[in-house]
């Protein structure tokens, strides 16, 4: 039985027709066509479909689109403002934090997350924060230096 | 760092923008009008019949659109690309790769049947209701216990599982070395099976046109005229025009994405029976058992030594694994990208190598980042401090000792390979310097002090990259040529599209070939695009893997760009009224020399497509060019890597204290992106040797079938790496950029300075990959004992 789910994203209202079992990372890729927030696995741990849900960071693969009836969501698509990238986007592009692009939009939402709540993480915390966020192709190397800056950035 | 946007400028990445806003366009963000979607149904067996497959309750579904098997797909199996012979002169065994599996799966995750939904949903729930009765078999599935007397037979026609039984090097010349030896050094090691797990999940959508008759397939590809090739002429019988292969944004594939798969071509061929759009999306647990894995080798070696430790020979046996069926590049990687590499960067005058490639009910083996390059490295360079242990002699001093010296360059190694240039000493000595060797002891006996085992552990790589001169691997058994083409299309107003084979997913392509382009043209970067992974634009290509981007589709490039200059030479001339050969090209200015007269490469652009005043009779309008560039060798990237580690002896947990690398790739175009692709391929190589491998049970279950159980290396497990390019790079010899490659180089020579530094804090003399901290709680405590007596 289809149910109709509601709720704020990227600032804007929206609601659509969704299966009881609907992830919201499914209702945010394909019922709402915002597709930079990807799916990496399936036992919830890579952590490329991070997005903030009442301004925390949430896996949006472990969670049912109904759990977000009347939720306020940002995804990556909500971050720039104007044109202009956030701190942290600009941060990523700035030390070379991404490179095939995959991981990126979970490993920025979870970075703004983290310097929300330590304004200026040491490289022992940002690598510990990063757990539950996997990235195959540059080695964490440019991440931590970029989350690093853009806590500085955000400051 | 050179300011700018040319070579050798740090420009940062203009793929980025499109990457942090979730703007990209990977596999699975396409949706076409009208899709369906599609489920592979798997085998949970590793080696069963197919009894019967029942479709009456899956059609009868909500949503349910079709689902076919094996026996109604009859179409071509999927090819291999590289024919191995045996050392009896007697092809290899090549057993049919189907589509779908026709009367045998042989190995978890083998597609039984397809099942199409109207939904995702749908689909899957239809695919969980298909009923298929299996009748289970013995699986071989251990390298070790598959070439047994009396295992699970794989095929039929390969007798002891054996696919082939391959050689290379002068055998009696090392016979006749280790003969007259004064010391020999023997190691026994495997190396681990490895599963690529690129962040994007394969994907595949197929398409068929009513109107035309064309296909069109989206697929996570790094080659897709590569994939148009096989699939069209080998699989699916489609000529390449009515066939078109999209590989848009791809989320990493480190050889992984190089092959044709199966479920590429179960999308195409089904769009064309039901007309309609079919998108199929791999879950990480199908690509867990469905991706080709990577590495998987068990081999002994022994080095024969003069007594003052300079290497006479050596000797290595390989048994190597290719899974139960050939994947398009399998059998070239344990030969050709292996033994190959077996001299490194030492002057070992003989060299006799035996492979035997070994099928197994598991998921096929194939290249994975750095391919066969690893696993020589791994092998080398654990036996070369196996060999500084037999002599006791410094690892750095018996390596310098060795090393292939800069005057002997062109230098033929004993197994088939001719090195254009290099300068081990150097990166030996940078690496040597970074890490500040000479402190190691004082840091040792502090870290005792503190109750742990610090070691230190050097590595000294060479690859074989730019892969490749096609009339050399022609003549090994390459059923392909590996050449690169490159389309520079000039506009009117001077604007830059490029058309490159060449195909990006996450090396920055789109920045380092504009740099190019805007140093060779003058061109600001703003007003070039480059244009990669769609057959419908591109006239060729032979893709992205072995480090050969820039080597290969970047001198494909160069070539291009300079038939447009010497075009726009001969336009120059003649609005100049000028000699030809007068007319320089510089800083985007066509200039006669020695005078103040010039063109600007925008007024020549658009002089040639508004000829008024024109060359006519000699000369065509327009402004574009095409090249294609088959390399004369391969290219030679070397290096020295050198952990240090910090054991704890009482839990076995390893801290990596510093990882330090110095690598000479020649020239650089973009260092920061270099970087990158070192720091990325350090972490998938420490992966390796501390953390990841791939375990099937003895039934050919797949237990590290998720991130639950297959141990992907996270953040905290590494340090920075401090990496630096050497300082007396040389560049390559033979190509126009002196490029070399930097794409595998870190997982190439991490695995051996890792394990190589464990060994040294514990004082043992080998210890197979992965490091885990049981293994080495278990040395620690043994050490520990030995030292007690």
């Amino acid at each position: 039985m289809p149910t109709t789910v509601s709720m704020t994203v990227n600032g804007k209202k929206v609601s659509g027709q969704v299966e009881p079992r609907t992830l919201l990372v499914q209702f945010i890729r394909e019922t709402l066509g915002l597709t930079g927030t990807h799916v990496g696995c399936d036992t919830s741990q890579c952590g490329a479909c991070v997005v903030h849900v009442d301004g925390k960071s949430v896996k949006s693969c472990t969670m049912l689109a109904a759990q977000a009836e009347g939720a306020n969501v940002l995804t990556i698509e909500g971050l720039a403002t104007d044109g202009k990238l956030h701190p942290m986007q600009e941060a990523f592009r700035e030390h070379h934090g991404l490179q095939c692009g995959f991981c990126t939009p979970g490993m920025v939402m979870s970075a703004i997350d983290l310097v929300k709540n330590n304004k200026n993480p040491s490289e022992h915390e940002i690598r510990e924060w990063l757990e539950g966020n996997i990235c195959r192709c540059t080695g964490y190397h440019n991440i931590v230096k970029a989350i690093a800056a853009g806590a500085k950035a955000m400051a | 760092m050179p300011e700018g946007t040319g070579i050798g400028a740090s420009v940062r990445r203009r793929e980025d923008a499109r990457f942090l806003t979730g703007s990209g366009t990977y596999t699975d963000d396409i949706n076409r009008p009208g899709q369906t979607y599609a489920v592979m149904v798997r085998s949970p067996h590793a080696h069963a019949k197919i009894k019967k497959i029942d479709k009456s309750k899956a059609s009868a579904m909500p949503g349910f659109v079709a689902c076919f098997t094996g026996d109604d797909m009859k179409v071509g199996g999927l090819p291999c690309g590289w024919l191995v012979k045996n050392q009896d002169g007697t092809p290899m065994v090549e057993p049919p790769h189907p589509v779908l599996a026709q009367e045998y799966v042989r190995h978890v995750g083998d597609i039984v049947a397809v099942v199409i939904g109207e939904t995702k949903q749908q689909a899957r729930d239809a695919a969980d209701a298909l009923v298929v009765d299996y009748g289970v078999m013995p699986a071989a599935v251990s390298l070790k216990e598959a070439v047994k007397p009396g295992a699970p037979q794989v095929w039929e026609q390969a007798k002891g599982n054996i696919c082939y039984d391959w050689g290379l090097g002068d055998k009696a010349a090392v016979d006749a070395a280790f003969a007259k030896a004064a010391k020999v050094a023997k190691l026994d090691l495997v190396n681990n099976r490895l599963i690529p797990n690129a962040m994007e999940p394969r994907a595949a959508i197929g398409e068929f046109d009513r109107a035309t008759g064309d296909y069109t397939l989206y697929t996570t590809s790094q080659n897709p005229h590569v994939i148009r090739l096989l699939m069209g002429a080998f699989v699916l019988s489609i000529p390449e025009s009515k066939l078109r292969i999209v590989a848009p944004d791809v989320g990493g594939g480190f050889g992984s994405k190089i092959f044709h798969y199966a479920e590429e071509a179960i999308v195409t061929w089904a769009t064309g029976q039901i007309k309609k759009p079919i998108k199929w999306t791999a879950e990480r647990s199908e690509s867990f058992m469905s991706d080709a894995h990577g590495r998987d080798h068990v081999s002994h070696a022994e080095m024969a030594m003069d007594k003052d430790g300079k290497f006479l020979a050596l000797r290595v046996e390989t048994l190597a694994n290719m899974g139960a069926y050939l994947s398009t590049f399998s059998t070239c990687v344990p030969t050709y990208l292996y033994a190959t590499l077996l001299a490194g960067v030492y002057t070992t005058p003989a060299i006799f190598c035996n492979v035997k490639a070994v099928f197994t009910n598991t998921v096929p083996v194939d290249a994975y980042r750095g391919a066969g390059r690893p696993e020589a490295t791994f092998m080398l360079e654990r036996l070369v401090d196996v060999c500084a242990k037999e002599m006791k002699m410094d690892p750095a001093e018996i390596r310098r000792k060795n090393f292939i010296q800069p005057s002997q360059f062109p230098y033929q190694t004993p197994v088939a390979l001719q090195y254009d240039t290099g300068n081990y000493d150097a990166t030996l000595d940078m690496a040597l310097k970074m890490i500040d060797y000479k402190g190691f002891p004082a840091r040792k006996e502090a870290a005792a002090k503190k109750g742990k085992l610090r070691g230190i552990g050097i590595s000294c790589y060479i690859e074989a990259c730019g892969i490749a001169p096609s009339a050399v691997v022609g003549s090994l058994g390459a059923r392909a040529g590996l050449y690169e083409c490159a389309n520079v299309r000039v506009h009117p107003t001077g604007s830059v599209s490029i058309f490159t084979g060449s195909h990006a997913h996450g090396q920055g392509h789109e920045t380092t070939f504009a740099q190019v382009v805007s140093e060779k043209l003058g061109v600001p970067l703003e007003q070039i695009d480059i244009v990669h992974g769609d057959t419908g634009k591109i006239a060729f290509g032979m893709g992205t893997y072995g480090s050969r981007s820039i080597a290969v589709g970047g001198a494909a490039l160069v070539k291009a760009l300079d038939k447009v200059i010497a075009k726009g030479k001969k336009i120059a001339a003649h609005l100049m009224e000028a000699s030809e050969k007068d007319v320089e090209f510089k800083d985007g200015k066509f200039q006669v020399a020695g005078t103040d007269k010039a063109k600007t490469f925008g007024e020549v652009a658009l002089t040639a497509y508004v000829p008024h005043n024109y060359p006519i009779t000699e000369l065509e309008p327009g402004l574009e060019e095409q090249a294609f560039y088959d390399p004369l060798n391969f290219t030679y990237p070397s290096g020295c890597y050198i952990a240090e580690v910090e054991i704890d002896k009482d839990t076995g947990t390893i801290e990596v204290a510093r990882f330090v690398a110095s690598d000479d790739f020649g020239k650089i175009i973009n260092p920061m992106i270099v970087e990158g692709q070192v720091h990325g391929g350090i972490a998938q190589g420490l992966g390796q040797a501390m953390l990841e491998t791939c375990v099937y049970d003895k039934d050919g279950q797949l237990l590290t079938g998720s991130y639950n159980d297959y141990a992907m290396p996270r953040a905290d497990d590494f340090p920075s790496f401090e990496v630096q390019h050497s300082d007396k790079p040389t560049p390559c010899t033979h190509n126009p950029l002196g490029v070399k490659g930097c794409g595998e180089a870190g997982a190439i020579g991490s695995p051996p300075a890792l394990i190589n530094a464990i060994c040294n804090a514990l004082g043992v003399g080998h210890m197979d990959m992965p490091a885990t901290n049981e293994k080495i709680w278990r040395a620690a405590n043994a050490h520990a004992a030995r030292a007690a007596e």
